[in-house]
């Protein structure tokens, strides 16, 4: 098939930026997006262009590394799918492709379509584990964790940090991602010693970087690729509110 | 070949099951007031990588770490989707560190090392306990205590895992873990950071030069030891289920420093991967091994039906039962469909060979849970693979509720890599190297579920205890970055990538690395022969030549430049792919993951004859080849020159590995 992509090309941080237009040709339709891009690359390559920056990596939409804003929906409007499993079978011959990054305040742009995603790096560094220092762990038996406890764990702990959460929410908003990770430790026994450390932490991190405050239009969990509910931002508040009350009460 | 003596693993004496704890007992240590005085650098943020930073932060010492990705979260580690081995026994079915010791020795054909096997099990208990208590989400049963399946032929039940996503789980309680150190000032993160060459000072590792991928400016790092944990090599092959920025530029760059490369010719073929659809294809994508406990697999018995599937004139469905092979359940009665990595991988190949593959290129072969879900009923199958088979569904289009999966195997995990003794030091005093970026533990091949439990044994339990070894005897921040190695290290480094940049040639560096990986899946690939390898030994000289002198690469050094990136990466593998062809070569024998077309059983063997094991299978030749083959690379390419290390099996009696 052949294709008209709309692409946004920036040179670097301070770069205004802009669409650039790009025929992509004989893209067969087994082909992923990315390798869609990687052959439209090619042809840039071959007319001595520079080719279009995209972040990837693992092409099998775990690392979280695809970042694409695919006609004005980050990742996908299919439900459940990374960048990197878009296939091309889903395009029809002739259509026109817009292409950005994902775009927030928090974000910067870092190059055409990869951006600076560190600031999640942050929060998680702010309070999104559990302090235990290597071989000081008690047998790994030792404590039971029901297992409805343990899979409202896993669903929280599926976030893969890609930041299609932000980039979809009209405030560029982070709380589906720290309230996931919140919501993966809180739950589980082996995390409550540090919950109202942790969540009072994380929030003021996730302030500081400039994202913006969650006004229930769940965008966020319509776009996130390992399909996280919008419960996890529920529990942020209720674990922020009771730590901030405790906080409050102790000071 | 010269083959320059014998070296040394540094195995600590006595009983196998006393080794590491008799090492422990007698290790050096440091005080920790003087931790702090060292300063170490990780490459790598992978579970090996991660855990061993973030440890080594917690004991105290000043540790940089430095990863390619946007951040230490997406190292490749993330993507193993089955499971992590553990000796815990908990279900109770006779599992032992013993037992987990000889299937990992047994799986890997007798090429690896016994002690650090056996510390790997010892240590795997240890690692399913810290895991837990960072709050990694295991799969529960209802009573809440932890779930274990069987996995990768394993006949006990030791293998942990969290749905299909393990791998993810593991690395990101690692990467909190070390997120933490970073924030309490114990680690010093450098992400989208690329290490460009190794720095050595009086011989001894002490330093690193990167390249910052988003500046492009080219930098120096001092510290007392280096640690590599830079995973593998896979993506030699340009196709495989690697991430597409995995590359062994950094492990590549201490062999050109002087560190051996140990076994590159034990390569990982994985069974169940999607098969390759056409010219454009970027990566392949597996399909976990944990549908082979209920898919079956099987080809048409006649080439003839086989052909007509390809050209779409039948479908599976039209095969009668009678006319179905399933060639594993049939050739490996005991275990079938379950048959260890390398088998299964070969036994695919033979049948696509012999003109009876089934996809529309003629590699592939079904995968068929018909069977498992006319028994267990359809709800089963989705609860146990569901998202397995959404994956399927999205990357083919064909849904494997109806019809058979297609697969076929594709390169998945290195089992070569640099050589390190037991202390997981290298030739090059002070460099050390972690997790699948050494040779050390599995031989000549993986079994299921290993890698992750290898990469976090090293860097959570084994570096902290064997480090000081080293350092004991080093006096802290003696070296900094104004030594003149440093200097010397980043003219050359600079210098290299302006000869690329200034190239200006006409191919792209991806339509060399295609060539190059056609090329050795073809010689080096699931089976090699003399001549195979001895054409691929011809050819590698002239890619690098042409690639030297032509390839294309657009812009400059300054700030973002993904050709470039890929283009030194490039160049590392045209020279890595020539040692692993020259051990190929040397390795006049079959094991493992290495097969050589020469050394297989036919029906003059007495073993087959008795029917302990079938013609075809590998054939393993212990009074020559019971060695690792350590490389010391050439300055130029080349032929490299071979150290052999013999491997002493004091408890375990070498045999034909037979899965009958």
């Amino acid at each position: 098939m052949n294709l008209t992509l709309k692409v946004w090309r920036q040179k670097h941080a301070d770069d205004p930026g802009k669409i650039t237009t790009y025929e992509a040709k004989d893209i067969p339709e087994e082909a992923s997006f990315l390798e869609m891009l990687d052959i439209t690359n090619t042809q840039i390559l071959e007319d001595g262009g520079e080719p279009i920056h995209f972040d990837h990596d693992c092409r099998e939409g775990i690392c979280g590394m695809c970042s694409l804003t695919i006609n004005g929906v980050p990742h996908s409007k299919e439900m459940g799918i990374t960048t990197c499993q878009v296939h091309m079978r889903k395009f029809r011959d002739g259509d026109t492709i817009w292409i950005e990054p994902f775009r927030a305040k928090a974000f910067p742009v870092v190059k055409d379509l990869m951006v600076d995603r560190s600031a999640f790096d942050r929060i998680i560094a702010a309070g999104g584990y559990i302090d235990v220092r290597t071989g000081s762990a008690p047998d790994a038996n030792a404590i039971p964790i029901a297992k409805d406890d343990a899979l409202e764990a896993f669903s929280a702990a599926a976030c893969i940090g890609c930041g299609a959460c932000v980039a979809a929410c009209k405030n560029a908003s982070a709380m589906l991602f720290t309230g996931a990770k919140v919501t993966h430790l809180n739950t589980l026994p082996q995390g409550q010693p540090e919950k109202d450390k942790r969540v009072l932490s994380m929030v003021r991190q996730m302030d500081e970087e400039g994202f913006g405050n969650c006004t229930n239009q769940y965008e966020c969990e319509a776009v996130c690729p390992k399909s996280i509910s919008a419960d996890v931002i529920s529990q942020l508040n209720r674990d922020y509110a009771a730590a901030s009350a405790r906080e409050l009460s102790d000071s | 070949m010269a083959n320059n003596g014998t070296l040394d693993g540094n195995v600590p004496e006595g009983p196998l099951s006393d080794k590491w704890t008799n090492y422990k007992a007698n290790a050096k240590l440091i005080n920790p007031a003087n931790k702090r005085k060292y300063k170490v650098i990780v490459v790598g943020s992978g579970l090996a990588g991660g855990s061993a930073a973030a440890t080594l932060s917690e004991l105290g010492y000043q540790v940089k770490c430095f990863c390619y990705q946007d951040s230490p979260r997406r190292a490749h580690s993330i993507a193993a989707q089955g499971g992590i081995n553990a000796a815990k026994n908990y279900q109770n079915d006779g599992d032992s560190v013993w037992r987990l010791f000889y299937d990992t020795i047994k799986g890997g054909d007798f090429r690896s090392r016994e002690a650090n096997v056996h510390r790997l099990a010892e240590v795997s208990v240890n690692i399913i306990d810290q895991c837990v208590a960072q709050g990694v989400p295991f799969a529960r049963e209802y009573g809440g205590l932890l779930d274990n399946r069987s996995f990768g032929g394993a006949q006990v039940s030791r293998t942990f895992y969290a749905r299909g996503q393990t791998g993810q789980q593991l690395l990101i309680g690692c990467y909190q873990a070390l997120e933490k150190e970073i924030e309490k000032g114990g680690v010093e993160m450098h992400t989208r950071t690329e290490m460009m060459d190794l720095v050595l000072v009086d011989g001894h590792a002490k330093g690193i030069v990167v390249r910052d991928l988003k500046t492009g400016e080219i930098s120096s790092h001092a510290a007392d030891c280096v640690i590599l944990a830079t995973g593998g090599y896979g993506n030699v092959f340009f196709l495989s289920t690697n991430a597409m920025g995995c590359n062994v530029m950094a492990a590549f760059r201490a062999s050109k420093r002087g560190a051996y490369m140990a076994n590159p010719c034990y390569t990982q073929i994985h069974p169940t991967c999607i098969p390759v659809s056409g010219d454009y294809q970027s990566k392949l994508t597996l399909m976990s091994e944990s549908l082979r406990n209920d898919g079956r697999i099987w080809v048409p018995k006649s080439a003839d039906d086989a052909k007509k599937i390809r050209e779409g004139q039948m479908t599976a469905a039209d095969v009668a039962e009678e006319d179905r092979d399933y060639y594993l359940e049939r050739k490996y009665p005991s275990f079938g469909n379950l048959a260890p990595r390398d088998i299964s991988s070969r036994s695919a190949k033979e049948v696509c060979d012999e003109g009876r593959g089934v996809a529309k290129t003629g590699l592939g072969v079904f995968l068929d849970f018909s069977d498992a879900i006319e028994r267990l009923g359809e709800d089963t199958i989705r609860a146990r693979y569901d998202n397995l088979f959404q994956m399927y569904e999205k990357i083919t289009g064909d849904n494997p509720y109806k019809t058979p999966m297609m697969i076929y195997p594709a390169v998945h995990y290195t089992m070569g890599g640099l050589w390190v003794d037991y202390n997981l030091m290298s030739n090059l005093p002070g460099l050390h190297v972690l997790g699948e970026a050494n040779f050390s533990d599995h031989g000549a091949n993986r079994l299921g579920a290993s890698a992750l439990m290898q990469g976090l044994a090293d860097g959570y339990f084994v570096i902290p205890s064997t480090l000081p070894s080293y350092l004991a005897d080093q006096k802290p921040g003696t070296v900094t970055t104004d030594a003149p190695e440093f200097q010397e290290a980043e003219k050359a480094v600079k210098e290299r990538i302006e000869k690329l940049i200034n190239i200006k040639g006409k191919r792209t560096v991806d339509d060399f690395h295609r060539e190059l990986g056609l090329l050795v899946w073809d010689e080096c690939g699931m089976e090699r022969t003399k001549e195979g390898l001895q054409k691929a030994l011809k050819r590698i000289p002239e890619i690098r030549k042409e690639f030297w002198e032509n390839v294309f690469i657009p812009g400059d050094a300054d700030g973002v430049n993904m050709e470039l990136e890929k283009a030194g990466r490039v160049a590392d593998f045209i020279d890595f792919a020539e040692v692993m062809c020259y051990d190929a070569l040397d390795r006049e024998e079959s094991c493992g993951g290495h097969f050589r077309a020469e050394y297989q059983f036919t029906e003059k063997d007495e073993d087959v004859q008795s029917g302990y094991t079938n013609p075809g299978e590998a054939k393993r030749r212990d009074e020559d080849f019971m060695y690792v083959s350590a490389w010391e690379v050439a300055e130029n390419g080349g032929e490299p020159t071979l150290h052999k290390e013999p491997l002493n099996y004091e408890e375990v009696k070498p045999s034909v590995r037979s899965y009958k």
